[in-house]
């Protein structure tokens, strides 16, 4: 994977510098707190409900070992000994004390890691497929670009004060793993008729309180024009996005007010304006970049430990069944650990199962981790003779949970327990679902169901899209939580529709149980999904289990 | 028409720990709601807020809050400033952890 040049080394260190002196300058009180905000934003300090938050940017989802040792020494030596992954790929210390945060930084630094970018009205981490370099139906490994956009927009003079913030998700397969038709810019690494590699550029997608599905602003834009390209992308929003509304400022309203057409046609214009002198790639450099995200050198070795392990062992087999995908390498698996243990906070590690994780990466895994946007993290590159070992040292510290895909593999943001912008909890709604089914013990009969919850309308849950989403509210002083149905958040994008109205924090787990329950009356057999159930009867049966009051009155 | 004035506590956080403290009668600010200055006149929670406002060195984004009297002393009425005053409920951080 990649590692810090000189160049991008001497940045880092060179901004945490001008932080520590901020703190210092703020303390002292030669900084108000107006004039300091913009600098801790600029540098992943928000300041929470009960404390400060610092949000550490994890690139594209990838992390090395030495990487999670250090998430794991920052939250027990300036936190409470755990993080918390986020839905961007990020990670979160919901306990620093301003006077630490530029020695978390600088600790940060020594692993090649920073927070800048992950707050303010800039081009934000740039998320991948959390699958991408070792999954089996890609084209091409999108982590080269995704590193080339980082280089790219961080410190951009051009985009440090855009009308918004800017999100840019990269995924190398058709299957949709990282959301992208719901970031301001998708990008899916392609293939054309004659060969070339190149990129289909979607536009104008995002959730928030006006969710919309991005467009294909072009269908293939070649590997050198990439970078170019998307800054005539920016450049056109910057000028055109609005200022006058937060809530109209996303490029997804400049291009819904706009329209496609005339996006396009300023796009092109302004590429065709840049391209030629844009000095911003130097193919050396990308070169460099790809070399670095180089395969491993895969091992070949006998499976057949791991076949009679799974004969012999009920539980390691359900594990295998539901917590691993298919890799490109022969006899290769992609291990998805949970970290969603039916009760437990979803995305939250502490600092122990963090260097469980970080030391099987190094033993059995190639050196490496993702971080997903569903919360969970990821050991791309296992063998299978190798999985066996992987689950058991997992087991012991509260990580073998095979639940990635089901129930209670839910989706939750901070919400109201740490959020100022939140208007109700997430996090117990989660715990209570997942904990409810486990004792129904109907998780693995239930099949393929996402839950997002997110705890206000600015959907850092992803509700739109989930399967079952839940948004809390604030209705008059008391928690209310809506749901929608329907949403899909993979290549077959799709907003869930709300069923009606909202239930009390009281009532929306049994709701939610009806709901699901009813489902396994209503599909035709076990392989039909909940989504699929959706899509083949429309909302109206689902509306009736969830308001079966007002069926009755409809019926009588 | 003039809206009833309904009674508030001053709040902010702290600028080096970033929790959650409330402003008293004698110009100090306090980790426990109960000790802090409940206002029932809306001219004297104006310039309350002014005061407060002045301590900027020390604290951040302070804000009037809804608050009800109670035998121990001011006490939160929305859900929002509940949690404020114990801490996250996934974990025993925070005001709740002592």
């Amino acid at each position: 994977m990649y590692v810090y040049n000189d160049f991008d080394e001497g940045f880092v260190r060179e901004r945490v510098a001008q932080f520590r002196a901020q703190v210092e300058r703020r303390i002292d009180g030669s900084l108000t707190e107006d004039e300091f905000k913009p600098f801790r934003l600029m540098n992943g300090l928000y300041l929470q409900l009960h404390a400060y938050m610092l949000r550490v940017a994890v690139p594209y989802g990838t992390l090395n070992s030495a990487q999670m040792t250090q998430l794991a020494h920052l939250a027990d030596t300036y936190d409470k000994g755990y993080g918390h992954f986020t839905t961007r790929q990020n990670i979160q210390y919901n306990w620093p004390e301003l006077r630490d945060v530029p020695d978390m930084l600088s600790d940060l630094a020594d692993v090649g890691m920073h927070a800048i970018q992950t707050s303010g009205n800039t081009i934000r981490n740039v998320t991948a497929d959390h699958f991408a370099g070792a999954a089996k139906d890609e084209v091409e490994d999108p982590r080269p670009i995704a590193e080339l956009l980082r280089q790219w927009s961080t410190d951009h003079p051009e985009f440090q004060g855009l009308p918004r913030k800017f999100k840019i998700a990269v995924t190398g397969c058709e299957a949709d793993r990282a959301v992208i038709r719901a970031h301001d810019i998708g990008i899916q690494v392609v293939r054309n008729k004659a060969g070339e590699i190149g990129y289909k550029v979607i536009v104008g997608g995002g959730l928030g309180r006006t969710p919309m599905i991005g467009k294909v602003l072009n269908d293939f834009v070649s590997k050198a024009d990439l970078l170019p390209y998307c800054e005539a992308i920016v450049s056109v929003y910057n000028l055109l996005g609005r200022r006058d509304n937060k809530y109209k400022a996303r490029i997804k309203i400049t291009l819904h007010e706009n329209g496609i057409e005339k996006i396009q046609d300023l796009v092109n214009a302004r590429f065709e304006q840049i391209q030629p002198v844009f000095a911003g790639v130097d193919p050396q450099c990308l070169a460099e970049i790809e070399h670095a995200f180089a395969p491993p050198l895969f091992k070949t070795a006998s499976t057949d430990g791991y076949e009679a392990a799974r004969l012999a062992n009920p539980a390691f087999r359900s594990w295998t069944d539901t917590n691993l995908a298919d890799h490109r390498a022969d006899d290769y698996a992609i291990v998805s650990i949970s970290i969603k243990k039916q009760g437990a906070t979803p995305g939250d590690a502490t600092s122990e199962q963090m260097r469980v994780m970080a030391d099987l990466a190094a033993k059995y895994g190639h050196d490496e981790l993702r971080i997903s946007h569903e919360q969970n993290v990821i050991l791309p590159h296992v063998h299978k003779s190798d999985l066996h070992a992987i689950y058991t040292a997992l087991r012991d510290v509260d990580l073998a949970t095979a639940n990635i895909g089901l129930i209670s593999d839910i989706i939750a943001c901070p919400g109201m327990d740490y959020c100022a912008l939140a208007t109700a909890r997430s996090i117990p709604v989660a715990q209570e679902i997942a904990t409810r089914f486990d004792e129904l013990k109907l998780e693995h009969e239930i099949g393929a169901l996402k839950i997002k919850i997110s705890g206000c309308i600015n959907a850092c849950g992803h509700h739109h899209v989930g399967h079952i989403g839940i948004l809390g509210l604030d209705r008059a002083g008391v928690e209310n939580y809506q749901i929608t149905l329907g949403g899909d958040g993979t290549e077959t994008t799709t907003i869930g529709e709300r069923a009606g109205p909202g239930f009390g924090a009281d009532e929306i787990v049994p709701a939610i149980e009806r709901l699901v329950l009813g489902y396994l009356d209503l599909r035709m057999c076990k392989e039909e999904t909940f989504l699929h159930a959706y899509r083949r009867l429309g909302a109206a049966p689902f509306k009736d289990i969830l308001y079966p009051e007002k069926a009755q009155k409809n019926a009588a | 028409m003039s809206r009833t004035f309904t009674p508030k506590v001053i709040t902010a956080n702290a600028l080096l720990e970033g929790d959650a403290i409330w402003f008293t009668e004698d110009d100090t600010w306090t980790r426990n709601i109960a000790e802090a200055e409940l206002i029932t006149d809306e001219a004297h929670g104006d310039l309350r807020l002014l005061e407060a406002k002045a301590d900027q060195g020390i604290v951040v984004g302070v804000y009037l809050a809804e608050a009800k009297p109670t035998d121990k002393g001011p006490a939160p009425t929305h859900f929002r400033e509940a949690f404020r005053t114990r801490g996250p409920s996934n974990y025993a951080h925070g005001k709740q952890e002592v």
